[in-house]
């Protein structure tokens, strides 16, 4: 970027073309006054206090809204310029309540500290009380107008940052504020409760319900929920997790965080539930015991059951050193590779969908390359709900003209942004995509260049889409067939254009079908390693990814090396002293039938919830109970942990050091922000512990050892080092060594495996269909204010005030078929089981019913279909026939 | 803070915008270089064709410019000339500038706003009459006037309003009760 000099109060300032002269005097160190400036908005000229002077120009230009240009001389301050800031504080004084003293914001008011700066004391005018709304509808915070000041950084945030577009200014003039649609709540409004809003004013206008007391000292760490891997900043008071902050130097959220971020990722840290000591069942009841007297009875009972008669879960949740721990724990010490955690249940199909296409199963370009797309098709993914921050950033991008296309049957926040949205019946995903590759190729919109050069196996797709016309495919999947072409052309025409998908496409017996068809259509389009390219699919919990990575898998270790290949168990077997099983172990679903007919007899669960989680729970629940010693790791006593054995408790992610692997690859340093609360242990610690009394010592100072350990043996990994991370390297794998900078787009020469692989694939339909006694399609997933198995949000004071309870979404007319009114108690029903829980109409499609499944109460997953993939093994969540009526 | 759908906001079930304001929206549009620059003109097309600006409206507008709604009601909010609320099907606009105020306009205002149970500005609760006050009409010399519909009435006496308003209320009888 070009430098130009120009000159403030006579200081000689360089400063970079398209600037503004606010930037310019704040890289000076000289401090000009603003009211609605903030960094991350667009400049906006509104409140008048940052007036300069620029010779040639005539008035007081706002410095913040002003370019800087070569040769400019700029005075920030003389006695004409304080006389009209003082002038533009009596007139925002004029119609401001004079009483800061019972303010929210006092003490932290940038209009206050101003007047007191600027010496401004009185108004002097006629004093004007404000007429504006008192919002009290939230739960969480209070839109107070009579103290607003019109500067619109919240309207601004909430549409240029957050991309909601929730509020806006209304009306004019003494009465002019900013308001949800209609001026009625905000909480009757489409505010997703990020409360960027509250953070940008600055003033008591906005304020939080509950602000609690300052934090004693801040650490910065990585959110514990999605994968997207925001940066947060948590606060402490008195030993103490009391609030998070969006973490400014984070290059993905860039300071800004989503409801869960900002009110869920700390107040289940000090929640009074917290497990804090180990328990034991006896006679039926699960006791409190010593850690001696737990681990004792762990190690006799897993001396008894090594090799195929022990299984553990590892965790998504949990840092890539624990998840290596367990599986090293499972291999080296149980004899065994059964160890695989819930990515089975999310985007195994992925993994071996992408692996067989391209050779590398993970998301192939960044979050931050999403934004160059031209063209972005996003289907299967919640995006704004589920991986809110990238949510955003796409809606940014839309906004600044990248086109959408949507494959979604619920009318989700993104549909309201889409160039064209088609809502295809569930499970008929292979059957549009090849629609989609029929009109391109049809039409000569490939790029038959790159196929050819980079890619093989066109021809049998080719040949097979032939059959798959706009209407036929409009068919089969509901949607009309000039839509189908309009959208094959649109993402032809994107160069580049991306792929965002999650569990709409992977959560199905035909995942890896839906993944593989995917991929077919990306090479197509020659959209693969290039910048705004890729097909990325997006990754559930914050460490599916590294989870995954460090071996947490049945049939590899970390790296994704295979158990099966003798060289890379004998790496291991040298590695880790020991000999390994050569054969690949048993899946999460494989695992709970082993353990219910008995097979499997000692199960070792970290962090993870499969009673909520997993399909059919009624199933799981008789599986569990039928494990003869079943170990529950955890920070709660959850659903499973009811079911245990022994009981071990675990600490947060607050109270230790460790990394994350985001869902683009990149390897994130948590923190340690408080220590463990006592009782509790680290999860590494405890297995390790019980591996040395098992006679095969396991000891590590630090989660920074474990990382050593884990890039000796994983090439991927092999450059991944904590000092790297701390001095802010940002490291996407591959790294394979100490100097390699990361690789935030895969594939750019060749892809992992050499040539692109096209897979022709017909279309099947789902596994189970309606039919008369189950005439609707259930579809489940999550929402925005909710986690997974609800563990950790619905400890949220503040989550559990927005969505307290379960629910099923409903279309009008269904709802009116079946005389249901919205707010009304229903039951759903399946093969598998019955759920009652309140109907919420709207949304949905026609036939469809849509369950978040992180509610015990009512969980989705009683319903659910316990049919897989398979090569994947993961079980159609997405589909399954249902039936719905009125409660007695 | 009250409900979206409730009353006052002019919730009032789907709308139709037919094919020739949609033809000249999109001509609009084309004028434009951004979306929200038509804003204003397109708003006026639409409520050239309803007669006002239903929900449903705002809606239909924020979705067709591709516009946050908050965007498309603050403006609808700032402007007086977008009607929020359903007119009835009589409009009684007296004038209450200064010639027809010095005569008693605004004792006039104040009898036809307690006949009507309604203040200037609203509609009956039937539906029937928008009674609204309004800056001079041009006929000072026969002050105080009204306008109703689009008929002068001049030199106006409690008395003369009260006949005015009970024809209005036969006219429509006769012509098939107050719907
Ligand atoms: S909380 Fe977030 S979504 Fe809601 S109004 Fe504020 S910025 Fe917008
Ligand atoms: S509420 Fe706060 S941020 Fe929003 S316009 Fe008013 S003062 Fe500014
Ligand atoms: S987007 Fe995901 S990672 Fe970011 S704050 Fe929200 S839940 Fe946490
Ligand atoms: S800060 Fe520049 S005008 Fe408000
Ligand atoms: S003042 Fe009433 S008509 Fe002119």
């Amino acid at each position: 970027m070009a430098k130009v000099t120009l000159t403030i109060d006579g200081k000689t300032v360089q400063a970079e073309e398209g600037s503004t002269v606010l930037e310019a005097a704040s890289a000076a160190d000289i401090d000009i006054p603003t009211l609605c400036y903030a960094k991350d908005l667009e400049p906006y000229g509104g409140c008048r206090m940052c007036i300069v002077k620029v010779e040639g120009i005539r008035g007081m230009p706002p410095s913040c809204t002003t370019r800087v240009a070569e040769g400019m001389k700029v005075t920030t301050e003389d006695d004409e310029i304080l006389q009209a800031r003082r002038m533009v504080l009596r007139l925002l004084m004029a119609d401001h309540p004079s009483d800061c003293l019972s303010c929210p914001a006092n003490l932290e008011c940038e209009l206050q500290a101003l007047t007191k700066k600027l010496g401004v004391r009185e108004h002097g005018l006629i004093h004007l009380d404000r007429q504006a709304t008192l919002d009290e509808s939230h739960p969480v915070f209070i839109r107070d107008m009579k103290r607003c000041i019109l500067c619109a950084k919240c309207v601004r945030t909430c549409n240029e940052v957050v991309g909601a577009g929730a509020i806006g200014l209304i009306n004019r003039g003494h009465r002019a504020e900013p308001a949800p649609f209609l001026g009625t709540g905000i909480k009757f409004s489409n505010c997703e409760s990020c409360g960027e809003c509250v953070e940008h004013c600055p003033t008591g206008a906005l304020y939080y319900r509950e602000p609690g007391p300052e934090p004693d000292y801040e650490v910065s760490t990585i959110c514990p929920y999605c994968g997207t891997g925001c940066g947060l900043v948590l606060g402490v008071n008195k030993g103490k997790v009391i609030r998070a902050k969006g973490d400014p130097d984070n290059p993905i959220n860039q300071g800004h965080l989503c409801v869960k971020g900002r009110f869920g990722s700390y107040e289940f840290v000090n929640h009074p539930d917290r497990l804090k000591t180990p328990l034991v069942r006896k006679d039926g009841e699960l006791v409190e015991a010593s850690w001696d007297e737990a681990l004792d009875l762990v190690v006799q009972r897993f001396k008894e059951s090594k090799g195929d008669k022990f299984a553990a879960l590892a965790s998504a949740k949990e840092p890539n050193e624990d998840n290596y721990i367990m599986q090293k724990f499972a291999r080296a010490v149980m004899k065994t590779n059964s160890v695989d955690h819930c990515a089975r249940l999310c985007h195994a199909s992925t993994v071996a969908g992408l692996a067989a296409s391209f050779g590398s199963g993970a998301m192939t370009n960044s979050i931050e390359d999403m934004e160059q797309a031209e063209v972005v098709l996003v289907t299967g993914s919640n995006t704004t709900e589920n991986h809110p921050i990238i949510g955003n950033r796409l809606r940014h991008a839309i906004d600044k003209g990248t086109k959408l296309i949507l494959f979604d049957p619920r009318d989700i926040p993104l549909a309201g942004k889409a160039v064209i949205w088609c809502r295809q019946r569930p499970g008929t995903d292979v059957a549009w995509i090849n629609g989609l590759m029929h009109v391109i190729i049809e039409e000569g919109l490939a790029d038959l260049d790159y196929v050819r050069e980079r890619c093989e196996g066109f021809e049998a797709v080719e040949e097979l889409v032939k059959s798959y016309t706009p209407e036929r495919v409009s068919k089969i999947t509901g949607v009309p067939a000039q839509d189908l072409v309009e959208a094959a052309k649109l993402y032809a025409s994107g160069k580049p254009a991306t792929i965002i998908y999650s569990m709409g496409i992977t959560q199905h017996t035909t995942g890896t079908d839906n993944v593989k068809s995917l991929a077919n259509l990306a090479m197509l389009c020659g959209n693969m390693g290039k910048p705004g390219g890729g097909v990325n699919p997006l990754r559930g919990q914050n460490n599916v990814q590294g989870a995954c990575d460090v071996g947490g898998l049945p049939n590899v270790y970390s790296g994704y090396q295979k158990v099966t290949d003798p060289a890379a168990r004998k790496k291991f077997e040298e590695a880790w002293h020991t000999d390994l099983p050569a054969e690949a172990g048993l899946t999460i679903t494989e695992i709970l039938e082993a353990a219910e007919k008995g097979e499997v007899k000692a199960l070792y669960i970290m962090g993870e919830n499969p009673m909520l989680s997993d399909p059919d729970v009624t199933h799981v629940e008789k599986a569990l109970k039928a494990t003869e010693f079943l170990v529950v790791q955890d920070i709660f006593l959850t659903e499973t942990a009811r079911l245990a054995d022994v009981v071990l408790p675990a600490v947060t992610f607050a109270e230790r050091d460790g990394t994350f692997t985001n869902t683009e690859r990149r390897v994130q340093r948590l923190h340690q922000v408080i220590p463990p609360l006592s009782g509790c242990r680290k999860d590494w610690e405890i297995i390790c512990d019980i591996a040395t009394r098992m006679g095969y010592p396991m000891s590590y100072e630090s989660e920074s050892e474990i990382q050593d350990e884990i890039a000796e043996l994983t090439p991927s990994y092999g450059g991944i080092t904590y000092d790297r991370l701390d001095r802010g390297d940002q490291l996407a794998w591959p790294c394979p060594t100490k100097d390699h900078p990361g690789t935030p787009i895969l594939h750019t020469k060749k892809f992992t495996r050499g040539k692109g692989k096209f897979f022709a694939i017909e279309y099947i339909s789902a596994d189970e269909l309606p039919d008369k006694d189950f005439p609707m399609v259930l579809t489940t997933g999550r929402i925005l204010e909710h986690f997974h198995t609800g563990t950790m949000t619905r400890k949220s004071k503040s989550l559990h005030a927005l969505v307290p309870g379960p629910y099923v979404e409903i279309h009008p007319a269904d709802a009116r078929h079946y005389k249901i009114r919205d707010g009304e108690k229903v039951r759903v029903s399946s093969r598998r089981g019955s759920i009652e829980l309140i109907a919420k109409v709207g949304r949905v499609d026609r036939g469809l019913i849509f369950i978040p499944f992180h509610f015990f109460e009512a969980a989705a997953n009683v319903l659910t279909n316990p049919a897989v993939d398979p090569v994947a093994k993961i079980p159609e969540y997405k589909v399954c026939a249902a039936r719905l009526e009125k409660s007695a | 803070m009250s409900n979206p759908a409730s009353r006052e906001n002019g919730v009032d079930g789907p709308i139709t915008i037919n094919g020739e304001t949609v033809r000249a929206i999109d001509e609009i549009v084309k004028r434009y270089p951004v979306a929200e620059a038509a804003l204003l003109p397109v708003l006026h097309k639409v409520q050239d064709q309803l007669g006002w600006l239903p929900v449903s409206a705002l809606d239909w507008v924020a979705k067709r410019l591709g516009l946050p709604k908050t965007r498309v009601y603050g403006v609808t909010s700032f402007y007086t000339m977008f009607k929020r609320q359903k007119p009835g099907k009589h409009r009684i606009e007296i004038c209450t500038n200064i010639s027809c105020s010095l005569l008693g306009a605004e004792h006039l205002r104040d009898h036809i706003a307690k006949k009507l149970n309604i203040k200037p500005g609203e509609t009956t609760e039937d539906g029937r009459i928008t009674f609204d006050e309004v800056e001079c009409l041009g006929s000072c010399g026969t002050a105080p006037v009204m306008l109703v519909d689009d008929k002068f009435y001049e030199k106006l006496t409690p008395e003369k309003v009260d006949d005015v308003l009970d024809k209005l209320n036969k006219d429509d009888l006769e012509a098939g009760g107050n719907d």
